[in-house]
């Protein structure tokens, strides 16, 4: 009698390639001359990171597990970690000037990068307590080190610090609500939970509803949403530019979808438990993100609170699908919210894109008085970073409008007309501080002039991200039936 | 004789969990001891684990705790890098100093 049988790798078929990729891109950094072997590295991971995204997309169709029911694959999953892998693969070309500008060209960068998308790979998978730690802390460790990946300035190690503990306490607060769970329910397996959850009518223990909002706490830190997101503003400014590209973009979508997955699956019937506790994270981040950002001038800064805004949104989804009992609703509310995130993403990339532009003299500028007068020192960058900042305002026709029409919709078909109003409301206050950074661009007197070289990858991922926006209202097709057959995925086992 | 169940485990760990996370927010003296805090916390999840996996007569919740015992290694590893780090370019770890950035 065999002791045990192998468990079919082929879902899991991603994410053994990017572990297996990434031992040989270390490898690749040790043996290849010194001189260019972050250059060498970098392309090789963003090589690496694209080829996954044909790998991840084997699945078409279904739900598969693997590993003793331990690790899922679906078209969720599909959509989620395409835009993960696309966010990551931006960010380490983005990278490329801004290592070589502060003299922090070392070939882990790109490799700590894999290593974290191979973590929020796994999370987004998992389909297990113990997996979903797992996947969670490999992104997080990761992540921790990159924060603070520029290690003679102050600044990047205050970020480093800052994020690793309130990192840690999160994941302790998760951990926690994960014991209570499995000693509660007695199971750490997904499908066990949704069935034991959907056999009890939504009458469960103290001792669950406890679990659950500690799991809620903890994952509402590592999206950064209110009370929970005290974290991101120092991170985001202190950290290398690029690795704050990388954490608005990345983490955020991954732990989004980690959110629906946790919440809609196995906590699904128990949405009246958790529906009121999003409710108000979401509230407090859209009007948090709105007011707080006003007074910022550093245009990263800005840019954390803008992500807080963002997540509050994005949340509004997750609350309609809090509905408990209605199936198609509750779909409504998750593709909402996943198409959010995929406009989210593109927005942000191009933003970021922009903010690396910002150089002065061969050094990187980040307050926003800088801008000034960038519409005649150089009209190209001045009207695409115009493009963005209206689309995330929330002006039509751009994308960001239609993410936010997609979301205060299904928030007012679940009659939540509370949410939709304060949202409405909050992206009022928002397109103020939108609107003022083309107002500096514009209408400020010029002040020195940046540098004006971009190039040609930059160049590439400005066109590409501004033309999404610009035309999605033309062709959104894509990005529904993508969230659609993602959302099928979920509600229909 | 006093026998010791399940609950008593339980406040253990709460009482744990919430020192730690006491530890994190109230301490104004030094980074070390919020790492210490961290690890109280995991600690706390640990006897929480063990607890109801004995009690439910069940392996997963060991085999979660040793998964968490690894991985808090790692992560005070990392911790530790990154605050000696962050000592080099300060010369201190007082909590009290970590604001360069307002917040």
């Amino acid at each position: 009698m065999p002791l045990a049988t192998l468990p079919t790798l082929t879902p899991a078929l991603p994410e053994i390639f990017l572990a297996i990729a990434s031992m040989l891109l270390l490898m690749l950094g040790v043996f290849s001359s010194e001189e260019n072997n972050t250059r060498t590295v970098s392309y090789a991971s963003v090589l690496v990171l694209i080829v996954a995204i044909p790998f991840v997309g084997l699945v078409t169709e279904g739900r598969t597990v693997t590993f003793g029911g331990a690790f899922v694959t679906d078209t969720f999953a599909v959509y989620i970690k395409a835009l993960v892998l696309v966010s990551a693969a931006t960010a380490i070309i983005m990278s490329k000037d801004y290592l070589k500008i502060q003299g922090i060209e070392r070939f882990e960068f790109p490799v700590l990068i894999v290593l974290a998308t191979l973590g929020m790979m796994m999370m987004i998978s998992a389909n297990d307590l113990i997996a979903l730690y797992l996947g969670l802390e490999l992104q997080s460790l990761s992540l921790y080190v990159i924060a603070s990946f520029q290690r003679d300035s102050a600044r990047s190690a205050e970020a480093g610090l800052k994020y690793f503990v309130l990192g840690a306490l999160a994941s302790g607060l998760l951990l926690y609500g994960m014991s209570m769970i499995y000693g509660f329910a007695g199971t750490t397996s997904f499908d066990t939970l949704a069935n034991i959850f959907h056999d009890a009518h939504g009458h469960v223990s103290v001792g669950v509803i406890v679990g659950i909002v500690f799991m809620l706490a903890g994952l509402a830190f590592k999206v950064s949403a209110v009370p929970f997101h005290m974290w991101t503003p120092d991170v985001y400014e202190g950290a290398p530019t690029p690795v704050t590209a990388l954490f608005a973009v990345a983490p955020k979508i991954a732990a989004m979808g980690l959110f629906i997955r946790v919440m809609v699956g196995p906590f699904g019937e128990l949405g009246a438990q958790w529906q009121q506790i999003i409710i108000f994270i979401s509230v407090a981040s859209m009007l948090l993100g709105a007011f707080a950002a006003i007074n910022q001038t550093n245009i990263k800064r800005l840019m954390a609170y803008s992500s807080i805004g963002h997540m509050g949104y994005a949340l509004i989804g997750l609350a309609v699908a809090g509905t408990a009992g209605d199936a198609a609703l509750q779909a409504l509310g998750v593709q909402s919210m996943l198409i959010y995130l995929g406009i989210y993403m593109f927005m942000n990339i191009g933003t970021f894109a922009c903010i690396l532009l910002m150089k002065r003299d061969g050094r990187m500028v980040e307050g926003i008085d800088d801008l000034a007068g960038l519409s005649k020192s150089n009209p190209g960058l001045a009207m695409i970073l115009s493009i963005f900042m209206f689309s995330m305002a929330g002006i039509p026709p751009l994308a960001g409008f239609l993410g936010k029409l997609y979301v205060f919709q299904a928030a007012i078909q679940a009659e939540l007309y509370a949410l939709a109003v304060i949202g409405v409301l909050a992206s009022v206050v928002g397109a103020y501080y939108y609107i003022r950074i083309i107002k500096v661009m514009y209408f400020d007197d010029p002040v020195d002039e940046l540098d004006r070289g971009i190039s040609l990858e930059m160049k590439a991922i400005l066109v590409v991200t501004g033309v999404v926006i610009v035309f999605f209202v033309f062709y959104p097709v894509p990005l529904l039936t993508g969230a659609e057959s993602a959302t099928a995925a979920l509600f229909h086992k | 004789m006093l026998e010791i169940g399940l609950s008593h485990y339980l406040v253990l760990a709460a009482i744990m969990f919430t020192l730690g996370v006491f530890g994190i927010f109230l301490n104004r003296k030094n980074v070390i001891i919020i790492m210490m805090s961290i690890e109280l916390i995991l600690l706390a999840v640990n006897i929480n684990l063990v607890a109801f996996s004995a009690h439910l007569g069940d392996m997963v919740g060991q085999v979660f705790a040793l998964f968490v015992l690894t991985v808090a290694a790692g992560e005070a590893a990392i911790g530790l890098a990154i605050l000696v780090v962050y000592f080099r370019n300060r010369g201190t770890i007082a909590v009290e100093d970590i604001r360069i950035m307002k917040g």
